[in-house]
């Protein structure tokens, strides 16, 4: 089937989607964003985190058909042009980020608490980080960038 | 394999008849997990995002009828005054992600022993609105769970709705599980007094082939609640309480735990929710009836 989605601003189209297929594998194999990571494919890892309309969701678990006509928006979609969002910059110079798997899916997560949330106390990052997994970093630093984000004012 | 996408109830209705086996997806956390890992080759996808009328909730006379779709998040943002449980069970499912998308709706129709919303709507006695092209139809709670994975649903209904009491009085829900976020149950309990019947009702969830009520423990209580002086419970209520709720339970031995564990960390959760929800009792908050 064809499916005509929005995705960071741009009306795209991905043809040949098999009626089954997730919304990760039409992103990565089909439209060629490969910011959102596939690791798990059953929701466990956060690591394929989009905004499905300003919803944060796991990609994986929500089937191609379902997104057409609707805005999707990637980890690529953060950032204006070369100028990383608040979140990407602060995930950089936090030191938050080692294998990097997981950052595009933990920067998502981060990204929508701030517009929810503008000073998270650390509750509410560790809630809101909950369902993204990382393997390296131990999260400390991961934690350090949220809240250097939150000091850096509007996220776009 | 086909994607259906209806865009409204009746559209959606005729479809399933027409093509029963057409799977329901409306969160798609159970059923992507299972096409992701080949587990489920159905013929169609029946897509329910469209469909509007499943994503509203509405209060008439102090009943809720919460539409299958509506998901978590909403739940616990809107109707945590009103279903203080079903808020609770829904805040300890998945991750924000997962509550995102997951829905009541999917919940009953997945009919894991493990759903966290099933001992809740099994406490407040709800009332599960299924659908077919032949006409609507009402199934108690009690009677939808069939066995694991399995429900009370005919091949061609779907379900749009769960219609629950707002406010009966004190309730509480509580999990364990090996982790804060992100795991289903090892095992679960919930627990309301209604004020205005006076009646108690405990359920367990994740240990039994399907979700139950602990009908033994609720009548104990029944008898030994000292409703008119408020006064507190003694330990040893609280205990045979416990002991009683274990017993309703014929859990298995697994990976997430044994069955004797699990059966203590019942007779734990049973206590301890009786007693939050004695105390709110004694304190008055919600003594609406
Ligand atoms: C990482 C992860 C963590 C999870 N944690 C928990 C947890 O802690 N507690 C818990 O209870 N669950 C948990 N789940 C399971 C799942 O999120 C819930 O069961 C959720 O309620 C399913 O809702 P959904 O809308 O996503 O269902 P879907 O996946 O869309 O559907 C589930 C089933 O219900 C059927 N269905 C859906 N809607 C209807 C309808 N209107 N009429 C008839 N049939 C219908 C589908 O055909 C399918 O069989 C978890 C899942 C994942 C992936
Ligand atoms: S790949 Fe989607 S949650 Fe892990
Ligand atoms: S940085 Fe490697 S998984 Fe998080």
């Amino acid at each position: 089937m064809r499916v005509n989605v929005t995705i960071n601003g741009e009306s795209r189209q991905a043809d040949d989607v098999w009626e089954g297929e997730s919304l990760l594998y039409v992103l990565r194999e089909r439209l060629g964003l490969p910011g959102s990571k596939n690791a798990c494919e059953q929701g466990e890892c956060g690591s394929c985190t989009v905004y499905l309309d300003d919803v944060p969701v796991c990609s994986c678990l929500v089937a191609a058909g379902q997104v057409e006509g609707r805005e999707v928006r990637t980890v690529e979609g953060l950032a204006e042009g070369d100028k990383l969002d608040r979140v990407q910059q602060s995930f950089v110079d936090a030191g938050a980020v080692q294998c990097g798997f997981c950052t595009p899916g933990l920067v998502v997560a981060a990204h929508d608490l701030l517009n929810r949330v503008e000073n998270p106390a650390d509750e509410e990052i560790r809630e809101a980080l909950a369902g993204n997994l990382c393997r390296c970093t131990g999260y400390e630093k991961i934690l350090d960038a949220v809240r250097l984000a939150a000091t850096r004012g509007e996220t776009a | 394999m086909d994607f259906l996408r209806p865009s409204s109830l009746t559209e959606a209705l005729a479809v399933k008849a027409e093509r029963p086996d057409a799977v329901p997806i409306a969160g798609g956390t159970d059923v992507m997990v299972e096409l992701n890992f080949d587990h489920r080759r159905p013929g169609a996808l029946l897509d329910l995002n469209r469909v509007t009328e499943l994503a509203e909730w509405t209060e008439t006379d102090g009943k809720i009828r919460l539409g299958a779709s509506v998901p978590y998040v909403r739940v616990i943002a809107e109707l945590g005054e009103v279903l203080p449980a079903l808020a609770m069970a829904s805040r300890t499912v998945g991750s924000p992600q997962i509550r995102n998308r997951g829905t009541v709706g999917g919940n009953l129709g997945a009919a894991s022993p493990a759903g966290d919303t099933h001992p809740v709507l099994l406490v407040l006695g709800a009332e599960v609105e299924a659908a077919s092209v032949r006409g609507t139809r009402l199934i108690p709670a009690e009677e939808f769970y069939l066995g694991v994975k399995r429900n009370a649903l005919e091949p061609d209904e779907l379900i749009t709705a769960v219609h629950l009491p707002a406010e009966v009085g004190p309730q509480q829900f509580a999990k364990v599980g090996t982790r804060n976020a992100m795991v289903i149950a090892v095992c679960s309990f919930a627990l309301a007094l209604h004020l205005d019947t006076r009646e108690i009702r405990a359920a367990v969830g994740s240990a039994a082939p399907t979700p139950r009520r602990a009908t033994a423990a609720e009548e104990y209580l029944g008898t030994e609640l000292p409703w008119s002086t408020k006064a507190s419970l003694t330990d040893s209520v609280k205990r045979r309480f416990g002991e009683l709720v274990a017993e309703a339970a014929s859990p298995i031995d697994d990976v997430r735990g044994s069955a004797d564990y699990r059966k203590h960390a019942l007779s734990v959760l049973a206590r301890r929710t009786l007693t939050w929800a004695w105390n709110d009792f004694q304190k008055g908050e919600r003594e609406c009836a």
